[in-house]
């Protein structure tokens, strides 16, 4: 079972498994995202990176409901210098794939770290223009608006050679046009999605939002079919590859998502239902299903629940 | 169905003076944390934050809180039957191991070493407790641990209580009159170091209590990893032994702030 073929490639880059880290999970340091790398992940990306310092939202930030996830860390990063720093490091100490989110609140400065973030060479740069959780500083996502979505892609694109992913929202009218718009503006690939809502839990005896920034988006098991259907979408709209994420526990999942058009698959909060082990627990799982249904390679279920 | 991460909103039950800026509170709450385990305590609109539980018993537990800064401010402003949000516990903890144990306890960390000093009332283990502070009035648990009648060494950086010295003399002179099986350490990052280097060179086993910047709690935000192990001072932390804290290199070095960037111990 071990020789089954589960490598997976996104804009030439081969990964050795489909699972990704998903962004803001165990990625605020190069330590950690080696950790995860050994733990098996076939690529990992930071945690969102902006040009300067964010200390992000008081406590709570993360809360658990019966079905899921919420939180609202909100965007703290130490800034481009010192995260350069850290995915420096990373690659002189793993050869796994790793991904450099990025986040700005503006299109120009986009541009600016995208440029910065290309200095420390990460094997793609993922623009995160979907975090629902600084709306109320930063206005309205730029993944919410489909022609700011594209400028924000063709400011980045403009700035880096490094293949460009865009994350896209969940939250959205229309997911196809959003993604084709990103397409047309040069997106080389698309992840997707960002956490849901906003939504908000409400303590009962304080009758207080608990968390600090009070909405926070929404990720865990209650996502997955949304997320499916996203990636269903997406995949029908455009040709560029499709990171599916979004409630991924078990290899069924990730096959599911695969089946829906993913590529390859991101990693979350599985991490806390299942632990640092999930990366090899889900490719495990992989194999087997593809052992049990005759496949060969993942790339014979990409996108088959199409047509 | 299972219970969710998520704090249970609890009135605060009494309210302990223990030193300046230094307050116990107690929750009526059947808990089951183990000594060196975190609560994450959630003041609503202000901040949650993470306390190591100093007490516990079959229907109560108890935090100890230094005040350090707005969060704890505001927690030493509250009063008995004020809500606040509780939730865990979290980590890893102290394990009992030996018949000969010291416990180093600097500042407020003799708050979560007193919780294990009690589990050792039933078993037949010959304790030191060594606590210091740098002046008297920041000195705390004295009288509690008297009661316990275990063996207590005091020092202060200002001479006003005990010896004039630091913990972690009073642990090496301990460690060359008497055989200790395991030393125990709980307080500022450079006293656990000096602690740590000491049991090595002894080559005595240590557990200690590793603070960093708990933001999740639940081993998923990166926050608390240390270099370079990676490991989640949430999850893997706080408590270490000693021989895990002199494979982290920050140790005693540095640690990351809410942003994640570096600052020096």
């Amino acid at each position: 079972m071990e020789n089954l073929n589960i490598t997976t490639k996104i804009c030439g880059v081969k990964l050795n498994n489909p699972t990704v880290l998903a962004s803001g999970i165990l990625g605020v340091t190069a330590s950690s995202l080696i950790k995860v790398a050994k733990k098996g992940a076939g690529a990992v990306t930071t945690k969102s990176i902006g040009l300067k310092e964010r200390k992000g939202s008081r406590g709570p930030i993360l809360l658990e409901f019966r079905g899921g996830l919420i939180n609202a860390v909100g965007l703290s990063n130490p800034g481009i210098e010192e995260s350069l720093k850290e995915i420096n490091l990373f690659k002189s100490k793993s050869k796994i794939p790793i991904i450099a989110s990025i986040f700005a609140p503006t299109k120009k400065e986009f541009g600016q770290v995208a440029k910065k973030v290309s200095e420390a060479g990460p094997d793609f740069i993922e623009v995160n223009i979907s975090c629902p959780n600084v709306e109320s500083e930063f206005g309205k996502p730029f993944a919410k608006d489909i022609k700011l979505a594209a400028k924000v892609t063709e400011e980045v694109k403009k700035n880096t050679k490094i293949p460009v992913i865009v994350k896209l929202s969940p939250n959205v009218d229309d997911i196809k046009s959003l993604a084709l718009a990103v397409e047309s503006a040069g997106a080389d690939c698309i992840s997707a999605i960002n956490t849901v809502g906003p939504g908000m839990i409400i303590d009962i005896k304080t009758a207080k939002p608990v968390l600090s920034n009070k909405v926070g988006g929404v990720s865990g098991p209650a996502i997955k079919p949304i997320a499916v259907r996203c990636i269903f979408d997406i995949y029908e709209a455009v040709k560029i590859p499709i990171i599916g994420i979004g409630g991924i526990l078990t290899g069924q999942d990730a096959i599911e998502m695969i089946m829906a058009g993913a590529s390859a698959i991101g990693i979350g909060s599985a991490v806390y239902y299942r632990g640092i082990d999930v990366f090899k627990k889900i490719c495990q799982e992989i194999r087997k299903f593809m052992k049990e249904n005759n496949y060969e390679n993942l790339e014979q279920m990409i996108g088959k629940a199409h047509g | 169905m299972n219970k969710l991460d998520r704090p249970i909103t609890l009135p605060i039950e009494d309210i302990i003076e223990e030193a300046q800026d230094i307050k116990s509170f107690v929750f009526r709450h059947k808990f089951n944390a183990k000594p060196g385990q975190f609560i994450l305590l959630w003041i609503p609109n202000v901040n949650e934050k993470p306390f190591g539980v100093s007490y516990q018993d079959k229907e109560k537990f108890m935090i100890t809180v230094c005040k350090v800064g707005k969060a704890t401010e505001v927690l030493h402003k509250m009063k008995k039957g004020d809500l606040v949000g509780i939730r865990g516990p979290y980590g890893t903890n102290f394990e009992l191991e030996g018949k000969n144990i010291v416990l180093v306890g600097g500042g407020y960390g003799t708050a979560p070493l007193f919780f294990l000093a009690n589990q050792t009332k039933k078993r037949n283990v010959n304790v030191d407790f060594i606590i210091g502070a740098k002046s008297e009035k920041f000195l705390i648990f004295r009288d509690k641990i008297r009661k316990l009648k275990i063996k207590l060494h005091i020092t202060t950086d200002d001479g006003t209580c005990g010896e004039k010295c630091f913990t972690t003399d009073v642990l090496e002179k301990l460690l060359n009159q008497k055989k200790i099986d395991i030393v125990y350490g709980c307080g500022p990052e450079l006293m656990l170091k000096k602690l740590v280097d000491i049991c090595k060179v002894k080559n005595i086993p240590s557990q200690i209590s590793l603070e960093r910047y708990i933001k999740c709690g639940m081993g998923i935000c990166g926050q608390c990893c240390v270099d370079p192990l990676g490991l989640r001072m949430c999850k893997e932390g706080p408590v270490i032994s000693g021989k895990v804290a002199c494979k982290i290199f920050e140790f005693g070095k540095y640690k990351r702030d809410a942003s994640g960037k570096k600052i020096n111990i």
